[in-house]
């Protein structure tokens, strides 16, 4: 790592700070350093530790170990006021003001200009004017909040960032709800804070805001800081194979993952065609094909759409635009009932959010999408119901107590083989896995990946989205990259390696560039 | 010779029933249960041994035709606690039933002068009419995405009006033997809502246990998003879990009416949603949603009857036993959530 900024022009000084949740190590020897006046870069994968740096930072959590240094002194906030009043604001993605009163009421809540005990309001909207002038924005300020426009409402926090002599501004993904000019809007109050000598710390999954707004980047993998550099030094390839944990240029090592050595033939119909597909920001023109017997990878950086993808495929999500084939015909499944009917299983990314149904036992997460398929009248037939969950703890290796354990008591591995299980004794012919190895151990990661390789050998199309460029390297037939919602290049078995990926997740093209850019 | 067969077909039909009741649905609710079943047996103890009369057949009868109404509501509030939600029209929608079931018997208008179809008509139509309602419910819950305590809030208030509106705000009083049969009539020497109330308790029991769409009503309380993926058909189990909530509403308005031989839209189901409410979680019911025990609502509104009856017998004053149960209430649900999650 290069230290380039001299220690006294240090605003902020994190070091070595650790935070540990049950079960979980989130930072483990964290570094952050910003300097005054800078606009820095905080990115890295999900998981990577960016988020708890930052409430660690703004008094949302306490540390474990570590020290902090901002302005001068040690610090250690035990509160986001505390951490306010000593010049660290912090403007989430959700906007957390009061959307029924005024602008310059937002700015001055909880400290209004007073006069006799009431209210002085012409001092206070003057004031919340001047502020909100300085940043170049020119809203009535007497109108409530509501009526103004996301982006409008970002400045309106910002400004009240600002009105607390702030000396350091947190921006956690601030664009991710903003269009084009909105963002621009928003990079232009940015560098108004920037003349004035505040610093800003900039998470953004966009790659391309990066080189336009920010002076410096801290990349973080894993909870750990893995380098700090200008900007102008990095170029995108670069820095996303820092975010991954890859060297340019790496021999492709075989045997990492649990998938054999690829080479299968598919089928020329394909089982899924997807062209085009809008919706919002987040899927802007994503293309996909999948065929019967391929394992199709999408890979993409975080908010690059895969998921999105997914979702929208499986009916989840419905598209504004674009369309999906499936088998051949034009179809648009309003609901993920109607896309499990036609022979879709989606294993979602985040078991606990949307995947297991903690309270009910492993028998009844394995066959609740197939009770339609297991029940008489709406009866359930109790056997035959039995007998697939037999069948499926003893083909997949699942180790619980038997089948009526309930499925939050399993280990993570478990229970995504329990979820796998879900789609697999529907006997799909697309499966949608999402992450389908994340945050299981060694042992059955490497199981599901045989597995998903012996069902592609079967017959059956799968589209895996992974964050692990082995995983995708090593299982994909094909891999489909995704950049910004739209689909950025598509790569054959014969060229998938590492750098074709991060080059493809990086410039939009699988082309390596030799040069970072300048 | 007649009697004596009637008698033995009377504890067989019993037994049977309650025999299936006390099997617990599931291993993972049986503590739940359990818990709640021990506290209902220390009180009946209590009250062999302290309570004259009260091992009578009559004490026994009071006790079970009181409590009727409330089990038979609060066997639809376990459903819709189960999702997630919640439902505060179910008093409201027991007095728009109880006044257009007198309205419809009452009625000396065309084929309803006729004592037989008036009567047929005064269960069905009104019982259909609050499931209605009770889709409208739902319907506020799943197309317009309003909070179920915010949505049937809308029923709540409203409903008591329609039931005034329909009635004139006028008391009704009335002799119809043939429709009180629901709130009067004696079957085997059992009153008839008690049957009813087994009835359903057991049906309802059965359906959470082996059906399809129980499975679906706990994945909904449980994980919305990963049933929806799953592909459980979220809105319509909501849909239903209301609906039915409403009917069984409807049925216990119609006992009350008959009980009382008069429909008063300003008496009818009155805090009936608060006592629904506070028996499925005496019960072991989380009201967080995801878990569903209906054998437990019923052995919760015993508790809260017989801690009622218990003190009201001893002679401690109403007032003072609101504050007892309600303190019991506190306790239960306390004692539940530390042995649960």
């Amino acid at each position: 790592m290069t230290d380039t900024v001299p220690d006294r022009d240090l605003l902020l000084r994190m070091e070595e700070i650790t935070k540990g949740f049950p079960g979980v190590i989130a930072l483990a020897g964290a570094q952050l350093r910003v300097a005054r006046g800078e606009v820095h870069a905080l990115v890295g994968q999900n998981g990577a530790g960016k988020s708890t740096l930052m409430k660690i930072l703004n008094g949302a959590y306490r540390r474990d170990g570590g020290t902090i240094v901002f302005d001068g002194q040690p610090v250690d906030f035990h509160s986001t006021q505390q951490a306010q009043a000593s010049g660290v604001s912090t403007i989430f993605q959700e906007i957390n003001l009061v959307p029924y009163r005024s602008v310059a009421e937002n700015i001055f809540l909880g400290r209004e200009p007073r006069r006799l005990g009431f209210i002085d309001w012409p001092r206070m909207n003057q004031q919340a004017r001047e502020i909100l002038e300085g940043l170049n924005v020119h809203v009535d300020v007497r109108q409530p909040l509501m009526n103004l426009n996301v982006a409008l409402q970002q400045m309106v926090a910002i400004a009240r960032a600002v009105s607390f002599e702030t000396k350091l501004v947190i921006m956690d993904e601030p664009t991710s709800s903003l269009d084009e000019r909105e963002v621009e809007t928003l990079f232009s109050v940015i560098r108004g804070l920037k003349a004035s000598g505040v610093s800003v710390i900039f998470i953004t999954h966009r790659l391309d805001e990066l080189y336009v707004v920010c002076d410096r980047v801290t990349i973080m993998r894993d909870g750990r800081t893995v380098d700090e550099r200008p900007m102008g030094e990095i170029g995108k390839l670069e820095l996303v194979a820092r975010m991954l944990g890859k060297e340019l240029g790496e021999v492709r090592r075989a045997g990492a993952t649990g998938f054999a050595e690829r080479g299968r033939q598919a089928t020329d119909h394909p089982l899924l065609e997807a062209e085009g597909l809008t919706r919002g920001r987040a899927l802007q023109g994503a293309d996909v094909t999948v065929r019967p017997g391929e394992i199709v990878g999408l890979a993409g950086l975080l908010g690059s759409g895969r998921t999105e993808v997914a979702r929208a495929v499986f009916g989840a999500d419905q598209i504004e635009d674009g369309e999906i084939r499936y088998q051949g015909q034009r179809r648009r499944f309003r609901s993920p009932a109607e896309a499990i009917r036609a022979g879709i299983g989606f294993s979602s990314e985040d078991r606990k959010v949307d995947g297991i149904i903690p309270h009910l036992s492993v028998r009844e997460n394995l066959t609740l999408a197939a009770l339609p398929v297991l029940s008489r009248a709406g009866v359930v037939d109790r056997e035959r119901q039995r007998e697939i969950v037999d069948r499926f703890i003893d083909r997949l290796g699942i180790k619980t107590a038997g089948p009526e354990q309930k499925i939050r008591e399993l280990s993570g591995g478990n229970q995504q083989k329990v979820l796998l299980a879900r789609w697999l004794c529907l006997n799909p012919k697309l499966l949608i896995l999402d992450e389908p190895t994340r945050g299981i151990d060694v042992g059955a990661k490497a199981e599901i990946q045989r597995l998903i390789d012996e069902l592609a050998d079967d017959g059956l199309g799968v589209l895996m989205i992974s964050s692990e460029i082995e995983e995708l390297t090593e299982g994909s037939d094909r891999v489909v990259v995704l950049r910004d919602g739209k689909t950025v290049a598509e790569i054959d078995h014969d060229a998938i390696n590492q750098d074709t990926i991060m080059t493809a997740m990086a410039h939009g093209d699988s082309e390596p560039a030799v040069q970072p850019e300048p | 010779m007649a009697n004596s067969s009637r008698a033995s077909v009377r504890t067989r039909s019993l037994s049977s029933v309650t025999g299936r009741l006390t099997v617990p649905e599931r291993f993972g609710d049986a503590g739940q249960t359990y818990g709640a079943l021990a506290a209902l047996i220390l009180i009946v103890l209590y009250n062999a041994f302290f309570t004259r009369n009260f091992l009578t057949e009559q004490a026994l009868r009071v006790n079970l035709t009181q409590v009727a109404t409330i089990v038979i509501v609060a066997t639809g509030m376990t459903l819709v606690i189960a999702t997630g939600g919640i439902d505060l029209s179910v008093g409201s929608l027991m007095a728009i039933s109880g006044a257009l079931a007198a309205i419809i018997f009452m009625s000396q208008r065309g084929p309803l002068d006729n004592a037989l179809i008036g009567n047929t008509l005064a269960f069905v139509v009104p019982v259909l009419v609050a499931g209605a309602f009770g889709l409208f419910n739902g319907t506020l819950i799943t197309a317009f995405r309003l909070q179920p305590i915010i949505a049937t809030l809308v029923l709540f208030l409203a409903g008591r009006g329609i039931a005034q509106v329909m009635t004139n705000g006028e008391l009704r009083t009335f002799r119809n033997p043939g429709f009180q049969y629901i709130g009067m009539g004696r079957p085997f020497g059992i009153p008839f809502q008690v049957i009813l109330m087994l009835v359903i308790v057991a049906i309802v029991a059965w359906v959470m246990r082996s059906t399809t769409f129980g499975r679906y009503v706990l994945a909904t309380g449980d994980n919305e998003a990963a049933a929806r993926l799953a592909g459980v058909p979220i809105d319509r189990i909501k849909l239903a879990v209301y609906g039915i909530n409403g009917l069984l509403a409807g049925i216990a308005g119609l006992i009350v009416i008959a009980i009382n031989s008069s429909s008063d839209a300003n008496q009818v189901g009155q805090l009936m949603e608060l006592d629904a409410i506070a028996a499925v979680a005496v019960g072991g019911t989380p009201l967080t949603g995801g878990r569903a025990t209906i054998v437990g609502t019923l052995i919760g509104a015993l508790i809260i009857q017989l801690l009622r009856y218990t003190l009201l017998s001893h002679g401690v004053p109403d007032a003072a036993a609101r504050v007892v149960i309600a303190g019991a209430i506190v306790l239960a649900v306390l004692l539940q959530r530390q042995r649960g999650t």
